[in-house]
């Protein structure tokens, strides 16, 4: 699984070298990848939130 | 943020399937063509639910030996999350028959089982919901969560083995436009099994949030036990 991580991050740091070639290669595939990339790291920043506020009602009740 | 440290990963799994999932290059299968994609995503949805209907069977049993409430909150969220991931499962299957088998709903033994399996849970959520006496729905729903998984499972993975399926596994595989053990190259188990463990993971983490709500709703009942 490591190197397939490690292809993943080799995979954005292109994306930081040269965004507009990268974005619009292989089909524009890149723009979906960033539109999915984008909905799930809000769901996560969602989950995250509401992990948060039920911690601080937990501090308060339990 | 409680014990976070496989949370991160959830993260870190999911948005690796989500890049990874889209970019690798994947093997010609039958007139899938980029739909072998929804490996990642459709397929998740099924290993996610049997886990975590099998760690709500698990605190069913365990409410059984010992009767604590908390045993039975732990059970309904995972079964929840478990029934979520079964109409997810069920939906986004439905979207790739349609391209693939031609059509959304072929009575393919796998999607009548697990039909059937799905209506099964919702009537274990019914029956909570029907009686009103606490430790009683307890009791009784745990009973009647380790008979719903037991029906569940065979439903599932043995009856669609048993008869020719378009799902991959059926008797009789060839000339089905599914995957099969041998089409499942290397590359594509590199992305799959983080996939599963992502979603699995993020079922679970859904989860302990609904049962950390229902420990504090419950807070009083629990600590008269």
């Amino acid at each position: 699984m490591l190197p397939a991580l490690l292809v993943s991050t080799a995979i954005f740091a292109q994306d930081n070298g040269a965004p507009e070639s990268v974005m619009r290669s292989n089909g524009k595939i890149y723009v979906v990848v960033a539109i999915c990339v984008t909905i799930l790291a809000g769901l996560f920043l969602y989950v995250v939130s509401i992990d948060r506020k039920i911690g601080k009602i937990e501090k308060d009740n339990l | 943020m409680r014990k976070s440290w496989w949370k991160i990963l959830t993260a870190v799994l999911l948005l690796y399937t989500f890049t990874a999932g889209f970019l690798i290059k994947v093997p010609h299968v039958g007139n899938l063509k980029e739909t072998i994609r929804n490996l990642f995503f459709h397929v998740p949805m099924w290993f996610g639910q049997i886990v975590l209907l099998t760690i709500s069977l698990i605190y069913s049993l365990w409410y059984l030996r010992k009767p604590n409430l908390k045993y039975d909150i732990y059970a309904e969220a995972f079964a929840k999350t478990g029934i979520l991931m079964g109409i997810l499962g069920l939906v986004t299957g439905a979207i790739w028959a349609t391209y693939t088998w031609g059509e959304p709903w072929s009575n393919d033994p796998k999607q009548i089982g697990v039909a059937i399996a799905l209506l099964i849970y919702f009537a274990y959520l019914v029956l909570r919901n029907a009686v009103p006496d606490i430790d009683k729905r307890a009791k009784v729903s745990a009973v009647y969560n380790i008979f719903a998984y037991f029906i569940y499972l065979p439903l599932i993975m043995i009856l669609p083995r048993l008869v020719e399926s378009l799902h991959p596994g059926g008797k009789g595989v060839q000339g089905n436009p599914g995957l099969n053990g041998a089409d499942l190259d290397a590359t594509m188990r590199l992305v799959f099994w983080p996939a599963v463990i992502g979603w699995t993971l993020l079922g679970t983490w859904i989860s302990t949030l609904n049962i950390r709500i229902n420990l504090i709703r419950d807070k009083n009942l629990l600590n008269a036990e």
